[in-house]
């Protein structure tokens, strides 16, 4: 496990903490919670995922050793087993999605973690966590791609996969930090999501961002809300393995308890068992889509930044949203009025919000470290505005979007 | 019903919902069913304790019919969710039913890393020679020279011992029978379903609609004579001069040995690790 650095600059160790620190602290880690919220932690995004994981009640962890989201891998062997949690280094990706869905229906609480070419692999699984409904969460740390890529630089190149990487038509909820302290909050986030909506929540992290040091603050276990997967109250041979009527959010029955329910990866019916009926077939496919598109208020996070007065409005995630708001600072300085709309959960993607900020600016720049991806989701909402106010700025050559590269750009617009 | 004898079978089917099965008249999926159905029954396991899962292929239908908690899951990733939901809940008995296709072509990776654990998973291989559900293509066990769609013209490839590899990989329990000598088979599953660690059976079995047609093997009955013909026990193969041993199917437990097991083992470490506080 990585060192952890307390900085003592920022917050002094309050004297509380010698009686806590007196009763052997267990590790670093435990150091650091009996105390969180007072104490600056200087972590990696990569860590701040697996702490978060582990306080969202992931206690199973199956994975494949990949540059740059091993750290994830690395300090849950260390932790999950202190807790009485599972951690199983696989022979592949493709077992890694495999075993964690099989944990969860035997009521675990399970997460991956991995990058470009391991979440290729995973794709089939995914597809089968969705049309099962079963819990689960794949936190993709990107590297720049196709194929082995570069795998130590960022890029951000895997958005439409997360959405579209499984074959057929398959409703993603997906997530997107721009912040160590993000990777920490968005993780327990897909954590409670995938427990929820019954469904694989993928986190994308940006590179950078996973090795990113930065200094955090944790809330203190009382004040993390997590949520737990509705279990059936109903005697086994009432129970239905996909309720349809419980507004798409049904009780998950698991292995072990009784049920003894069926789990197939083909279409199936509200039992689970496999159909080729056309009706049930078909609401199969509509629960998947509701439970998704019904949820939106519940699914969709913005941070819309400075925007009240902008002409021109940035749209981008991750680590290139910073590169934006630095780039933010330097125009308005200069006067000129641009802001930020920053998607923290990316699928579903955010319409409304997206129609609400091209009523209410000139131009849109889309900066993204690929060759064209979030740009033509906001292309499919602008059919009645002219091409020439959606700016692209694109890179994938391992390097990042600076402000600057940023700031260029909006003068060369205002 | 008041006139039909009650088999013990019957306890064990989902016969109100999946009836009828999708497999072919002569195939021997229902006499492995059977076997198992008979061994879990004769040990009186708890049918909410056992798991079945499965990948993709014909034999990997089982499940849907059988009411135990039961997985059907991706093609040749079977082990892959088994080791997943043992090791979560190491009490419950996770068998996995798979195909020649499925275990050792798709999912050999697979095979070999749960054997190399020693995981206390229950594989029944049937092996049919052929990808049945497809239609009758070459899978690693078809045999040298025998027809399959695609191998039109006779198949090239060596075929896969199937036990010598998990041998190989180091499985604690691998057997082997034919669909014909059906009490053998459902003692050597009692045997494996008691086995502490990887078990491994390999049920030779009969797909007379195609790969016995593909290769004229003269339909059900005469496939099910073969297997008796053409095997041998374990305990005549030293007895049997090498020219009698050569090609025939020697049944029988090739090995039993106890190991330390993955689950459990998992399990001491996490209370090592929890008495050392973590050092």
């Amino acid at each position: 496990m990585p060192k952890k650095e307390i900085n003592s600059k920022a917050a002094p160790k309050p004297k509380k903490d010698q009686t806590t620190l007196a009763v052997k602290p267990e590790s670093k880690l435990e150091e650091i919670q009996s105390s969180r919220e007072r104490k600056n932690v200087l972590m990696q995004g990569n860590e701040a995922v697996a702490y978060g994981a582990l306080d969202a009640g992931v206690n199973f962890f199956a994975g494949y050793p990949i540059t740059p989201s091993t750290e994830v891998a690395e300090i849950l062997a260390n932790e999950l087993p202190k807790r009485g949690g599972v951690f199983i280094q696989m022979e592949d990706e493709i077992a890694s999605i495999c075993a964690i869905t099989g944990a969860s229906l035997a009521g675990a609480k399970a997460l991956t973690a991995t990058s470009g070419p391991g979440f290729s692999l995973m794709q089939e699984g995914i597809g089968f966590a969705k049309i099962t409904e079963t819990p689960c969460v794949v936190v993709n740390v990107q590297r720049m791609g196709p194929s082995t890529g570069m795998p130590t630089s960022p890029a951000q190149g895997d958005i439409m996969q997360a959405k579209w990487g499984s074959h057929g038509d398959s409703p993603a909820i997906v997530l997107y930090p721009a912040s160590v302290k993000e990777s920490y909050e968005l993780t327990i986030r897909a954590v409670n999501l995938s427990e929820k909506y019954r469904t694989c929540v993928i986190l994308l992290l940006d590179e950078v961002i996973g090795h990113m040091r930065e200094a955090v603050r944790l809330p203190d276990m009382a004040n993390v809300r997590v949520i737990n997967r509705i279990k059936p109250t109903v005697p086994p041979n009432w129970y239905k393995h996909y309720d349809e009527n419980q507004k798409y959010l049904s009780p998950l029955a698991s292995y072990g308890e009784g049920y003894r329910f069926h789990v197939t990866g083909l279409t199936h019916d509200s039992h689970g068992f496999p159909t080729n009926k056309s009706g049930e077939a078909g609401d199969m496919m509509e629960r998947l889509r509701k439970k998704i598109s019904y949820n939106m208020r519940d699914l969709v996070q913005i941070e819309s930044y400075q925007m009240e007065d902008a002409k021109i409005a940035i749209f981008t995630a991750g680590i290139t949203a910073r590169a934006a708001k630095a780039a933010i600072a330097m125009a308005r300085h200069e006067g000129i009025k641009v802001g930020l709309l920053r998607p923290l959960t990316i699928w579903p993607f955010p319409d409304d919000a997206v129609r609400k900020m091209l009523r209410n600016v000139e131009t849109v720049i889309v900066p993204e470290l690929n060759q064209g991806q979030l740009i033509h989701e906001i292309q499919r909402l602008t059919k009645d505005k002219s091409e020439s106010n959606l700016i692209p700025l694109q890179r994938v050559n391992g390097q990042l979007i600076t402000p600057n590269d940023i700031l260029r750009k909006i003068k060369e617009v205002s | 019903m008041a006139n039909i004898p009650q088999r013990i079978i019957h306890e064990y089917l989902r016969h109100d919902k999946k009836f009828p099965h999708v497999w072919c008249a002569g195939c021997s999926n229902g006499i492995v069913l059977g076997a198992i159905i008979r061994a879990i029954a004769s040990l009186n396991l708890d049918r909410d304790d056992i798991v079945m899962v499965s990948g993709i292929g014909c034999s990997s239908r089982m499940p849907v019919y059988v009411d135990f908690n039961t997985l059907h899951s991706l093609h040749g990733r079977s082990i892959a969710y088994a080791t997943g939901v043992k090791m979560h809940k190491p009490n419950l008995k996770v068998i996995v039913v798979t195909g020649d296709g499925d275990c050792t072509a798709i999912g050999g990776n697979h095979l070999i890393h749960a054997a190399r654990r020693n995981i206390d998973l229950k594989v029944i291989l049937i092996n049919n020679n052929i990808y049945g559900m497809t239609g009758g293509q070459c899978s690693p066990t078809t045999p040298h020279d025998a027809i399959a769609t695609t191998a039109p013209y006779g198949n090239i490839e060596p075929d896969f011992n199937v036990c010598n590899l998990a041998m190989g990989a180091g499985a604690s329990f691998v057997a082997r029978t034919t669909a014909f000598h059906v009490l053998e088979m459902q003692s050597i599953i009692k045997d494996a379903l008691e086995h502490p660690g990887f078990s491994i059976t390999e049920v030779i079995s009969a797909c007379p609609v195609i790969y016995g047609r593909l290769n004229k093997k003269g339909g059900a009955p005469q496939m099910m004579k073969d297997f008796r013909d053409n095997s041998i026990p374990l305990a005549a193969v030293d007895k049997l001069p090498p020219e009698k041993v050569e090609g025939k199917i020697v049944r029988g437990i090739l090995r039993r040995e106890i190991r330390p097991e993955y689950s459990s083992e998992y399990t001491s470490l996490v209370k090592r690790v929890q008495a050392s506080g973590g050092e």
